[in-house]
């Protein structure tokens, strides 16, 4: 005879007196279990033996006199004194040090114009006029030549400004390259359509180093007799190549996105091809991808240390070149290189928070 | 009734050659692509070909049968500097492949693990794991490597003093471990371990389908691995167990014998791994989050512990969305491999780069470069299109 099984139910647990504060949340989230409670000792455990120990080396025994004398004492941390003393190598590279002021005024216009572009209050046409005026004037006070200013040529311009304007500057004039290549990836054009696809797919195919050495070496070769170009500009041209290879991807997935409906809709109100792209689909694609193109932004700038490569100084480069001629501060460089991770750290932490912050403006719209 | 009837337009006849047409618009933008883009590669190549007469730079490929003239540091077969280019460049790629092979290996488990981790009950491991997301992928991965190098190079002990864990050193040399000397047993081993295999597949299957019929749960991790374990151990007694090894030992100036890694190799490894893992966590994290809410709460529901949520319902619906994304992590840390020229790791782009320093052949090099890294970058492509499609929704 099979045992009859009575069904009772447990007691219900009392409610939580407490929910909000530190107790109840360390209960739930540090000893919830003891599994979670083994974790919580042992990663404690950890941190509590290496974080007073990076503390000890980088604030408590380190000392921040620009002198390798001091460094050398025995029982110092950190010598935060290659930075006192080389930050301005480290920052213009070899920018002559008397005219230091033009890339700094140059350096600061031109975040203060990719601040302004990420302000909603910005958007509209004026930012373009901005833009070319903010540009013309970096060109100027970093070459100078003009209004008594000195001449400086591009070999000599170097670390943050070069990295700050190769990155934006390429973004720049990658974006119009991106959209017409997007565009011409979903034609109906074979030819077209066939070319756009070879150009997004060799160059994404291929590591950015290799556009750089192209452009570093082969540029010069396929230039009529005569002509020559700085090796700023080409490189300029190759990052460009390269970043609107990637964003028209991001700007075709915007395009993809876009209901058929729209398109139809617009063809049946008589719109030509260039009206619906322009009118209709394009500012609806383009706002829903500002994200992954901001995304793309924090990639090239990141991407922009590899110049160095090719013997352009920005901020990687011009690191190298502060520490590793002088004997002294040689040994130091690891310090150096935590300052440089610094700077890189607080621009690409601040894109990704914006990129964050812009998603959520961009979704707005379906949280109705 | 007088219905006012408006004849349809005629649709356009196929032959219009009015501007008017669509089709033939379309053929004429067409040909003018066609026109511009040749003209420009035309313009181009004549260029680049009257640069290289002028300035006596011979071009072709036939250097690659010449003597390189220089050493590699590291490679997988002998090479010295009477061999020729082609050699060099082999070993260039064998050594691109070596560290991106083993880097996407530990990058998926590394960044599985703390994409996995962001959703730990534990408040300590997600926030470490978030802490980790953001330092790694917000510093170049070009600085990241300078960094590691300058670690391995300047803050380890000399090779004279190199640190000791068991039978590895490590030192500014590199690390030093036991190398099993090769004995004709390891291939009796390496068998047991491919029939562990099969024999695991078919126990999986075959646990499969008893769940499948019969609801009983049986292990399916433990179980497989143990049993390709137990195989490969008995095809190495059966070889007679061979269990010489190679031990490194510390001589005058060098740690000698055994396998070893050089400092740049690691330095390569470690700052590609850790680099990608962020990429890779970040992956993860968004194709588990974005499994629908209710697939956890219906497994809560079913009084599935939270590793079988995890493991049954969270991550195989994951993949589907992780796969796409995470080839393009794998592709992107073979391409950064690249960046190993920078601390002068033998790859293929720092070979071709001395190459192309000592014989001026820019176009060839570079052109071998970007060959390389196209038809990796295609192969795998093509490779995960095919793993995509196969777990891809089984749509009625």
């Amino acid at each position: 005879m099979a045992e009859t099984i009575i069904f009772q139910s447990l007691p219900s647990r009392p409610a939580p007196t407490q929910t909000e504060g530190l107790v109840p949340w360390a209960k739930a989230n540090l000893f919830a279990n003891w599994q979670s409670t083994l974790t919580t000792l042992v990663v404690g455990a950890l941190l509590l033996y290496f974080i007073p120990q990076f503390v000890n080396w980088a604030i408590l025994t380190a000392t921040t006199v620009p002198n390798a004398e001091a460094c050398r004492t025995p029982g110092v941390g950190a010598c935060w004194g290659v930075i006192t003393e080389k930050y301005r190598l480290i920052i213009f590279g070899r920018y002559p040090l008397e005219v230091q002021w033009r890339p700094l005024v140059a350096t600061l216009l031109l975040l203060a114009l990719l601040v302004a572009s990420c302000t909603r209050a910005f958007w509209n046409k004026w930012l373009l006029v901005l833009w070319v005026v903010i540009i013309g004037t970096f060109f100027t006070l970093m070459y100078g030549n003009v209004l008594g200013l000195t001449k400086v040529t591009t070999d000599r311009w170097g670390g943050l400004p070069l990295t700050i304007m190769l990155s934006s500057l390429s973004m720049v004039m990658a974006f119009p390259l991106a959209i017409a290549v997007a565009l011409g990836r979903r034609s109906k054009l074979p030819a077209i359509r066939t070319f756009c696809t070879i150009y997004v797919e060799l160059i994404r195919g291929v590591p950015l180093i290799s556009v750089l050495f192209m452009a570093s070496f082969m540029f010069p070769l396929f230039m009529p007799q005569g002509v020559t170009i700085d090796v700023m500009i080409r490189v300029l041209a190759g990052l460009t190549l390269f970043a609107a290879a990637y964003m028209a991807e991001v700007v075709r997935g915007g395009l993809q996105a876009m209901p058929k409906g729209q398109a139809e809709a617009a063809a049946s109100l008589g719109l030509s091809y260039w009206q619906t792209q322009g009118r209709i689909i394009l500012p609806q694609a383009l706002a829903m991808v500002v994200p992954s193109i901001v995304n793309n932004f924090i990639g090239l700038f990141k991407d922009t240390s590899l110049v160095g490569i090719v013997s352009l100084y920005e901020l990687t480069g011009s690191l190298g070149l502060a520490l590793n001629g002088d004997a002294d501060w040689r040994p130091y460089k690891l310090e150096g290189y935590v300052f440089i991770t610094l700077i890189y750290f607080s621009f690409c932490f601040a894109m990704s928070r914006y990129s964050l912050w812009i998603e959520k403006q961009v979704n707005k719209s379906k949280l109705r | 009734m007088a219905e006012a009837k408006v004849a349809p337009r005629t649709p356009p006849t196929k032959r219009d050659w009015s501007w008017r047409s669509q089709a033939f618009r379309g053929l004429m933008y067409q040909i003018l692509a066609v026109v511009l883009i040749g003209g420009a590669v035309w313009f181009l190549a004549h260029n680049t070909a009257e640069n290289m007469r002028i300035r006596g730079i011979k071009s072709g490929f036939d250097f690659l049968t010449a003597p390189a003239g220089f050493d590699i540091g590291e490679s997988l077969f002998p090479f010295d500097s009477n061999n020729p280019y082609w050699k060099a460049f082999l070993i260039g790629i064998t050594n691109t492949l070596r560290v991106a092979i083993i880097g996407i290996i530990l990058t998926t488990i590394l960044g599985t693990m703390i994409g996995v981790g962001r959703f730990s009950r534990n408040g300590l491991v997600r926030g470490l794991c978030q802490a980790y997301v953001e330092f790694f992928r917000n510093v170049p991965v070009l600085l990241q490597l300078l960094m590691w190098y300058l670690l391995f190079t300047e803050l380890l002990p000399d090779i004279a003093d190199a640190k000791q864990v068991g039978g590895f050193f490590l030192s500014k040399g590199g690390l030093s471990f036991p190398e099993p000397v090769w004995a004709s047993g390891h291939v009796w081993a390496i068998g047991g371990l491919v029939v562990g295999l099969v024999a695991a597949w078919f126990y999986r299957r075959w646990a499969q389908g008893k769940f499948e019929a019969t609801g009983q749960l049986r292990s399916m991790v433990w179980a497989p691995i143990g049993v390709v374990v137990a195989f490969g151990i008995v095809g190495w007694l059966i070889g007679g167990a061979p269990s010489e090894f190679n031990l490194p030992k510390k001589g005058e100036f060098s740690v000698e014998g055994g396998g070893s890694l050089t400092p740049e190799f690691l330095a390569v490894l470690l700052g590609l791994t850790l680099y990608t893992a962020s990429f890779v966590a970040e992956v993860v994290r968004s194709g588990i989050s974005s499994v629908a809410r209710g697939q956890g709460e219906a497994s809560q529901a079913l009084g599935l512990s939270k590793n079988q949520e995890m493991q049954k319902v969270l991550l195989p619906q994951a993949l589907r969305v992780i796969i796409p994304p995470m080839t393009s992590q794998f592709l992107n840390l073979t391409k950064n491999s690249s960046l190993a020229v920078a601390i002068g790791y033998p790859d293929v782009v720092s070979i071709a780069n001395t190459a192309l320093n000592q014989t001026g052949r820019a176009v060839e090099c570079i052109a071998i470069i970007m060959l390389v890294y196209l038809t990796t970058s295609l192969s795998t492509s093509i490779f995960m299109g095919w793993y995509n499609a196969k777990s891809a929704i089984q749509e009625r």
